[in-house]
């Protein structure tokens, strides 16, 4: 290398944007999600790239970050979408770093007239951020070739391409139900350049993720808990309206509430800090799950 | 002649970088930004018509903006400005208010004198845009 060129250090940069611990929080926090953790690792290294070589005058047009998300229900798919809110404020990508979470009743209006404004609003909002559209299939029915999403959609399409710069677009939904989506508005497909595919948890995962969200409400398991719970998760899957980390958080809920009910009952004597804590198998094997 | 309402009115035209970043401005001090315009430039007229919604939730410049740029498509000929309002209690009323966007043209305003009993003169301004009716004046 010829010695009077400036020495690029992307360590620093690396450093600099402290997006390092946004990506181990990202590995802490969420289990599982391999290839969406991927895509955000590259996503991030993309940006981090951009930005060193705009330092030396490299200049290349902003890469576009609309994306697409799309899993079952519960696999995710805000969560990952705040932290992308996060990560994309610390590349420096967007200004501000907020999320605006909206759905189809944020975005289209009731009467002719009304989709327009109502869409710039959130637009308006969203600007410096992100904008994550949940159930973004809905904004599209074939079936009424009145409806005001298409005016929805014809606006949003003419933003993301225009001020790409001011906000980041997230869609989010079911797998097959987004791909008729983007089947039927090409224009949108063609926009969205990043479509993440969120898989869904196994039971391990799932059990992994039960004990973080013991442990962020301070509860523990204890040990005949612990199998009840992964006897749980195991009989849960196979039913219908199983909705991952959802279902999870439901049960854990349902747990709490029926260990709460326990110690009531029991009232008259004394507790101790450690009663209070202790989900006890009872409180999940009384679960309609174990039922049938 | 050139109309001077507002801050930074004797100041040349703002160009809409520094018009961002005096509303990035007002933004960070959780003011609520509105576009307002008109085409009665009389200084006595503060009644100026509100472009769109108050915004009241926006957290970049750059919404204000595309409300900025969709108003001046509208009103090409308008007097427009920018108005940052205040809610804290105690205040409740506009800190920051400035043009943006002005016509072309203006005709400026004329003095009128009116005489009054005991050669008493009574002294008012008049736009000479106003001559014409609303929306036809630029």
């Amino acid at each position: 290398m010829n010695a009077a060129a400036p020495q690029l250090d992307l360590d620093a940069v690396f450093r600099e944007s402290n997006i390092g611990e946004v990506l181990d929080g990202l590995e802490r926090e969420l289990i599982g999600l391999e290839p969406v953790k991927r895509r955000i690792r590259e996503i991030a290294a993309l940006l981090l790239v951009d930005k060193l070589r705009g330092s030396v005058g490299l200049s290349a047009e902003a890469p576009s970050l609309h994306m697409s998300f799309t899993g079952n229900p519960g696999t995710g798919k805000t969560t990952v979408a705040r932290r992308m809110a996060e990560i994309l404020h610390r590349l420096g990508y967007v200004r501000k770093g907020h999320l605006v979470a909206v759905t189809r009743d944020d975005l289209v209006g009731q009467y002719i007239g009304h989709t327009a404004p109502k869409t710039r609003e959130v637009l308006k909002r969203a600007m410096g951020g992100v904008l994550f559209i949940d159930e973004a299939y809905y904004l599209y029915r074939p079936e009424n070739e009145r409806d005001y999403g298409q005016e929805a959609i014809e606006i949003l399409l003419q933003v993301m391409e225009n001020q790409r710069e001011d906000l980041v677009v997230i869609f989010a939904g079911y797998k097959d139900r987004m791909d008729t989506f983007f089947r039927s508005n090409p224009g949108m497909s063609s926009r969205v350049a990043h479509h993440i595919d969120f898989p869904d948890y196994t039971p391990g995962e799932l059990h992994a993720i039960a004990e973080l969200m013991l442990q962020n409400m301070h509860y523990r398991l204890d040990e005949q808990a612990d199998a009840a719970l992964v006897e749980y998760i195991e009989r849960r899957i196979t039913q219908p309206h199983f909705a991952n980390a959802r279902s999870v958080r439901n049960a854990l809920d349902r747990a709490r509430l029926r260990q709460a009910s326990r110690l009531f009952e029991r009232r008259g004597g004394t507790l101790s800090k450690e009663d209070l804590l202790t989900i006890e198998a009872a409180d999940i094997r009384a679960s309609r799950v174990f039922a049938q | 002649m050139r109309l001077t309402q507002g801050a930074f009115s004797f100041l040349p035209d703002l160009t809409d970088a520094q018009i961002r970043s005096q509303i990035e401005y007002c933004l960070n001090n959780g003011w609520a930004v509105s576009v307002e315009y008109t085409d009665d430039p009389h200084p006595r007229n503060p009644y100026w018509e509100m472009f769109g919604n108050p915004m009241f939730d926006i957290r970049d410049a750059a919404g204000v903006m595309t409300e900025l740029q969709s108003c001046r498509k509208t009103f090409p000929e308008h007097y427009i400005k920018v108005n940052a309002f205040d809610s804290a209690h105690g205040r409740e009323s506009l800190r920051l208010s400035f043009i943006v966007s002005r016509p072309t043209n203006e005709p400026g305003f004329m003095l009128e004198r009116r005489e009054g009993p005991g050669r008493h003169v009574q002294y008012t301004t008049r736009a000479y845009a106003t001559d014409k009716p609303e929306g036809a004046r630029y």
